[in-house]
């Protein structure tokens, strides 16, 4: 597959979000703050990148019946991977975060992404799959993240731009299905007028 | 008294779906029938207090002692796992007409983030052996209450004229953000 192509179909054609409905916990569960979106999307996509490289490389050597257990481990050493990491360089960010930084594991776009595409392609190929993936899921985060935090907060990455009162709503868990319910509407829209 | 109060949070006030975000996956995925939601939810309920039991005993006979709490995501999933194909087995002997009707949900089980997730909360919250296990019902009857109302609420939308671009997913979306604003009705009553 022509590379760019295979980058570039995380983003709009097959969005973990908002085409695939993968990874919708995370999606919810910390995106009050674009902040907290693109510091969970890139976490992910750090995992996402590693075990798609560590699955291709070790394809071959995996019996079929136990793949899938073989996948979990590679994800959750990375994993714990990153959760050492924040926690020693960026506590603030992973207290933010918290459960949902050991939740990576059962992210059904990681697991996906492995066992649909890392465990039958190249190395290269999949690490342009996961690059790709994993920075579409970022982008979903963050514009979810900026939402909610703008209609919420009345700021964006932590800068208030509007002063007073701001509709606390969308910052609360009701205002997470909410906001996410009607960027969906929004990418069906844009899917039909570029169909 | 205590027990029941940790029953009542955890069902209505920090409800693992409209509250945590935990097990959204399953929430959408298969809650367009009532049959299919009260399956799943029989079948997350068996796991989710069987994983959490077992992984508290092993977080603190084990990962506690030796000093290698930060093995505790991958010991967790791993537990969960072979759990998950324990429960398949052993169904499937003894009881093959309840693994009929929970036999397609469990492996979906094993990414159901909900159990991980509980399993890893009742060791943060530092509860006692009884206490987690309290817990993980309490949260197990909230996702099933979450899951089996939103269904039925899903079955009576497929009825009715929805404007097109908003038919299946961003509809229920909406759905569940409304459910949530009413679960918050709850925040305080403990």
């Amino acid at each position: 597959m022509n590379p760019w192509k295979n980058f570039s179909k995380g983003f709009i054609k097959e969005n973990a979000v908002f085409v695939l409905f993968l990874g919708l916990c995370p999606t919810l569960g910390v995106t009050t703050s674009a902040t907290n979106g693109l510091g969970m999307g890139l976490a992910t996509t750090f995992v996402l990148v590693m075990s798609n490289l560590v699955v291709s490389l070790v394809k071959n050597l995996i019996p079929d019946k136990v793949r899938i257990p073989a996948f979990i481990v590679i994800i959750a050493t990375f994993v714990t991977v990153v959760e050492l990491v924040m926690k020693g360089y960026v506590p603030a960010l992973f207290d933010a975060l918290g459960l949902f930084i050991p939740l990576i594991v059962v992210n059904c776009v990681v697991l996906g992404r492995a066992e649909a595409f890392a465990s039958k392609n190249t190395i290269w190929s999949s690490l342009v799959d996961g690059a790709g993936m994993g920075l579409g899921f970022t982008m979903a985060l963050t514009v979810l993240g900026a939402v909610r935090e703008l209609l919420g907060s009345g700021a964006f990455f932590g800068m208030k731009l509007i002063s007073g009162d701001a509709m606390l709503l969308f910052i609360l868990p009701p205002g997470a299905f909410l906001a996410l319910g009607y960027l969906l509407v929004l990418a069906n829209m844009i899917k039909e007028k570029t169909s | 008294m205590e027990y029941i109060l940790i029953i009542i949070s955890a069902v209505f006030i920090s409800n693992i779906v409209l509250n945590q975000f935990l097990g959204i996956c399953p929430f959408i995925g298969v809650s367009s029938k009532v049959e299919t939601a009260i399956g799943m939810t029989g079948a997350v309920t068996f796991v989710m207090v069987i994983a959490t039991l077992v992984t508290y005993l092993i977080y603190h006979s084990v990962l506690v002692p030796l000093d290698i709490v930060y093995m505790r995501t991958i010991t967790f999933i791993l537990v969960i796992a072979s759990l998950v194909q324990l429960v398949e087995i052993i169904l499937k002997k003894i009881s093959p007409p309840l693994y009929q009707a929970l036999g397609i949900f469990l492996p979906l089980i094993t990414t159901n983030c909900a159990v991980l997730g509980v399993a890893v909360l009742a060791v943060q919250k530092d509860l006692n052996l009884l206490e987690s296990t309290v817990f993980a019902i309490g949260n197990a009857i909230g996702f099933g209450l979450a899951l089996i109302t939103f269904s039925g609420i899903r079955e009576q939308l497929d009825l009715l004229n929805v404007p097109k671009r908003m038919k299946g997913v961003p509809i229920a979306f909406i759905v569940a953000g409304l459910m949530a604003l009413a679960f918050m009705g709850f925040a305080g009553i403990v």
